[in-house]
């Protein structure tokens, strides 16, 4: 086992959605390599209630790179330096001693801070209530294998259904486009035929959605892609595309 | 306290299809006028949600995170259970039945049991019309695999992700109905109460988590989805935020809590690395599927595992289980990993894991399809301990995972209080004293698409519309307590954090009432727990104020209830004289370490009535009669 560090933390304080933030320093001092980087900011805001001071407030739930909850820019990167790993999957071995880390909440029009490193990001949720379902309602639908899905297409679904929602493709993008998260559900949806009934109109409810929450245009820089946690690919902003532009071809879909 | 399970009269294979055709029903335009509160958005509370706005009630539905999707039911991976028998094997409802029962240690009501296998089905088909990608054979056809507990492949599977997918499945519908406005959710509110109006659920007391406001909603009747308790114990593999909230506030106001001692502890987690440990990692039990779990047969062997030879390692599952093998249940498995650590045989660091072995088959297979089939896992397991399981074995040890205890419900999923309706993980219906693998998906989705439509339908056809304003001195008092509650948190400013205390009451109850409970280590934890708790109101400090975000208080208050839960799940471990399940006392063994029932004495339901601050809860009793399953020690061997 390797030794404990030292590290200095620049972090984003904000008391609320309406009152202007800034940068503090503290000491995360004593940290184990084997902490996650999560478990590191625990260990501080222990201390700082110990100290009468107000801990540093950060969302998460599963700790275990699933519930898209997590979200925190580490040095300019959203969830931080490692690949495909989510802020709470990330542990301190990727870090030596003396480092400095400056951790900031998502930045984007969209998602206003609710204190520290929290947002609102509920927007995604209205993406998806235009129209990132299937219209089917509980009751009794055919047999589960009466309808064969090629394994190719329903693996190419799976690789888009894995986007966990957690909007690091925005925080990252200069113009807080949603293209990514968007064309994640349009595709998987999409792709299987079960889906196809709803795809014009899909594609266009969520990407009018989108449009209305302020989430900007995408202009193929892919770093949305690099930053993902789930290596979401961006050929599925391509896919969108096309499905948007055919929407459009056939018309309008009513507004029902 | 009146335990009626309601449980319909005639055969078995017939009480549901007779319910239905015999239940109330509300017609179409009635629907519109029926209110229901529905507290929790995982695959419980988001299925019955959706499947209530659907067919027309005005649904208000609410949960901790930041939105409904994130739902712990989200990190489940391994798959869900259902009756298609698409591989032949010879699975039946039938079937299904016969193991849930007997994986639950024939401690579990037989016609709750028999319902769930059989709408079982209907919860593969509806969610693959949902769009739910599960896995798929070459020819197009749905894949399964198999699971703890069973020697049939009944398991349906998404990747390592399949309670992702099925609760974004149940989330669509929602978000379907929400676009509807039949469904109104209201994220990052917790629910701190629950409101009796005469006796009847009526409504709940929320606090916004973003402005600390605390304020009432009213419905006509109002239904819990809120999870499990397993972080009583702090480490466990659920999420952070999972608590016992609003089960526990109702049990207070009147809700019977049923088997609160039987909790699951998973065989298969990451080991804890550390103090600073917050949560432990599942590595799905799918693994068993290919890994084989071993320790050295040498007490101490401190050598790196491909140092060992094979003739060296004790492979201690297929040995003593030789037909279930690494596919033995989990408490069995759980069990059997802590005797091997005993004897000075774990592995790792601190002595406290086993290992679990791909070696064999990433020869038999090859690394491809090893990797196709747990990919995420593995790298999930690299991600944690920077070790590659590819190359060396993981390390696992068992951990907290699973409560299978809950708020009683009848057969109506209604608790004690008239109005009161508990789904999934909360209630305390299917899985008797141990969940096997799988399958607790399966009842949450059972719970909330196939069941709680009818039988809510009923309990509206059978009373009086009436919801109450919320500015009803019911709703005002329940306000008030809860807010002193958390002023009286904050107000004690004294020198440990709420983390501080939880975590001594956790490590507490794992090492008294664990994997293995005596009357002397349950006694002691129970005195112990008091002065805890006695420290804790006085000692506690929570800083901020309640008017803001404030994630100290919210884990404060949370941590106040496990203060009280942590006692009575020991209560009721010590109070029942027997092992069964996911309950060991080490005093009735058989001679081979196995858990020894005693049917005599033993074969009902202990559920605890609330009798008041600083009394001791009653234990009542609904008796267990088996009809169908003729009850026998549990063999895997
Ligand atoms: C790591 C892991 C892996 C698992 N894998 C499997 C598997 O492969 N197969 C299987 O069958 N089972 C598995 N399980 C078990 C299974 O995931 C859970 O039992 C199940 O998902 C619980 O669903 P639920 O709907 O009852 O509750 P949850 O999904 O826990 O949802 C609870 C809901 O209640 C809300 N809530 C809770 N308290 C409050 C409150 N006070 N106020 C407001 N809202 C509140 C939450 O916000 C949430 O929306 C796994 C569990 C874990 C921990
Ligand atoms: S596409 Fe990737 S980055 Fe964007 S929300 Fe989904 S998981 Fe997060
Ligand atoms: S906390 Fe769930 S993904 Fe990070």
């Amino acid at each position: 086992m390797s030794k404990e560090m030292n590290l200095t933390l620049k972090v984003w304080k904000q008391k609320d959605q309406n009152s202007p933030g800034r940068m503090k320093t503290y000491q995360a001092k004593k940290v184990s390599p084997d902490m996650s980087f999560l478990e590191m900011l625990d260990v501080v805001n222990e201390e700082l209630i110990h100290q009468g001071q107000d801990p540093i407030a950060f969302d998460s739930d599963c700790r275990e790179g699933i519930c898209g909850t997590c979200s925190m820019v580490i040095n300019g990167t959203p969830h931080g330096p490692m690949k495909g790993t989510t802020a709470c999957e990330l542990h301190m071995r990727h870090f030596k001693d003396g480092d400095v880390i400056a951790i900031e909440p998502w930045r984007a029009k969209p998602f206003p801070v609710l204190r520290d490193l929290i947002t609102n990001r509920s927007a995604l949720d209205r993406i998806i209530q235009a129209g990132g379902y299937i219209s089917v309602s509980t009751g009794n639908p055919a047999d589960a294998n009466a309808l064969p899905v090629a394994k190719k297409d329903a693996d190419l679904a799976m690789d888009a259904a894995a986007c966990i929602g957690c909007g690091a493709c925005v925080a990252v993008c200069k113009n807080a486009s949603a293209m990514l998260f968007v064309s994640a559900k349009v595709s998987h949806l999409g792709l299987l035929p079960q889906g196809k009934p709803e795809r014009d109109r899909r594609v266009w409810k969520m990407v009018s959605q989108m449009d209305k929450e302020g989430f900007g245009n995408c202009t193929n820089t892919y770093a949305c892609e690099a930053v993902c946690p789930k290596k979401v690919s961006a050929l599925f902003i391509a896919r969108m595309n096309r499905d948007y532009a055919l929407s459009v071809a056939k018309g309008q879909p009513d507004a029902s | 306290m009146k335990l009626d399970a309601k449980t319909p009269s005639g055969p078995l294979t017939t009480k549901w299809s007779r319910y239905k055709e015999e239940c109330k029903l509300v017609n179409p335009a009635n629907k519109r006028k029926f209110s229901v509160i529905v507290v929790g958005t995982g695959l419980a509370g988001a299925s019955a949600a959706a499947s209530l706005g659907e067919l027309g009630y005005k649904v208000t539905c609410f949960c901790y995170q930041d939105t409904a999707r994130r739902a712990h039911s989200i990190a489940a991976q391994g798959g869900i259970n259902a009756a298609k028998n698409y591989p032949n094997d010879g699975d039946s409802v039938q079937r299904l039945f016969n193991d849930t029962i007997k994986g639950g240690d024939y401690r579990a009501r037989e016609a709750n049991v028999y319902r769930l296998a059989e709408v079982s089905n209907a919860i593969i088909d509806q969610s693959v019309a949902q769009g739910v990608p599960f896995a798929r054979e070459y020819g197009g056809l749905l894949a399964n695999r198999s699971f703890g507990g069973a020697q049939v492949s009944r398991t349906f599977y998404a990747r390592g992700q399949t309670g992702q997918q099925l609760l974004l499945g149940a989330y669509q519908a929602l978000s379907r109905q929400v676009a509807k406005g039949q469904v109104k959710i209201y994220s990052r509110t917790e629910m701190l109460d629950l409101v009796l109006v005469d006796g009847v659920a009526k409504g709940i007391v929320v606090r916004d988590m973003v402005t600390g406001k605390i304020s009432s909603y009213s419905a006509d009747a109002v239904v819990l989805a809120t999870g499990g308790y397993g972080n009583t114990f702090y480490l466990s593999t659920n999420a952070r935020g999972c608590n016992a909230m609003a089960i526990w506030r109702s049990y207070k106001r009147g809700a019977g809590f049923a088997n609160p001692c039987y909790t699951q502890i998973h065989p298969t987690c990451i080991p804890v690395s550390g103090d600073h440990q917050s949560k432990l990692t599942l590595m799905s039990e799918s693994l068993r599927n290919d890994g084989r779990v071993w320790v050295p047969k040498t007490k101490g062997d401190k050598r790196p595992p491909s140092q060992i030879p094979e003739s060296e390692r004790d492979y201690y599952l297929e040995t003593r289980y030789p037909s279930f093998g690494n596919l033995a249940p989990r408490d069995v498995t759980s069990r059997a990993a802590k005797l091997v650590c005993d004897e000075g045989r774990g592995v790792g660091a601190s002595g406290l894991g086993v290992y679990l072995d791909f070696a064999e088959s990433i020869g038999r297979l090859g690394k491809k399809a090893i990797e196709e089939r747990y990919g995420n896992l593995f790298e999930m397991y690299e991600r944690i301990t920077g070790e590659d399981a590819y190359e060396s074995p993981m390390r696992i040890f068992p951990a907290i995972h699973y409560t299978m205890g809950g708020l009683w419900v009848d057969y109506n999923l209604m608790s004690t209080i008239p109005g009161l309706f508990v789904l999934g993980e909360a209630n305390f219906s299917d899985h008797g004293a141990n969940r096997l693998g799988a399958s607790a998906l399966m009842q949450g989705l059972a719970d909330g698409y196939f069941v709680l439509p009818y039988t809510i339908a009923n309990y509206f056809g059978s009373s009086k519309k009436f919801v109450p304003s919320t500015d009803a001195p019911e709703f005002k008092q329940t306000e008030q307590a809860a807010s002193e509650h958390l002023k009286r948190l904050l107000s004690i400013q004294g020198s440990r954090t709420p983390t501080s205390f939880h975590r001594e009451l956790g490590k507490l109850l794992w090492e008294n009432c664990g994997m293995a409970r005596s009357d002397q280590s349950l006694k002691t934890a129970i005195k112990k727990i008091a002065v805890i708790r006695e420290e804790f109101w006085k000692n506690l400090k929570v800083t901020g104020s309640p008017g803001e975000l404030n994630q100290t208080l919210e884990l404060a208050n949370r941590v106040s209830d496990y203060m009280e839960l942590g006692e009575l799940i020991c209560r009721d471990a010590l109070e029942r004289r027997e092992s069964c399940g996911g309950h060991f006392r080490v005093e009735y063994q058989t001679e081979d370490h196995e858990a020894k029932r005693d049917d005599d004495n033993f074969s009902h339901v202990a559920v605890w009535e609330y009798q008041g601050a600083g009394k001791e809860p009653v234990r009542n009793i609904e008796p267990l009669q088996y009809e169908v399953v003729t009850m026998s020690q549990r063999s895997y061997k």
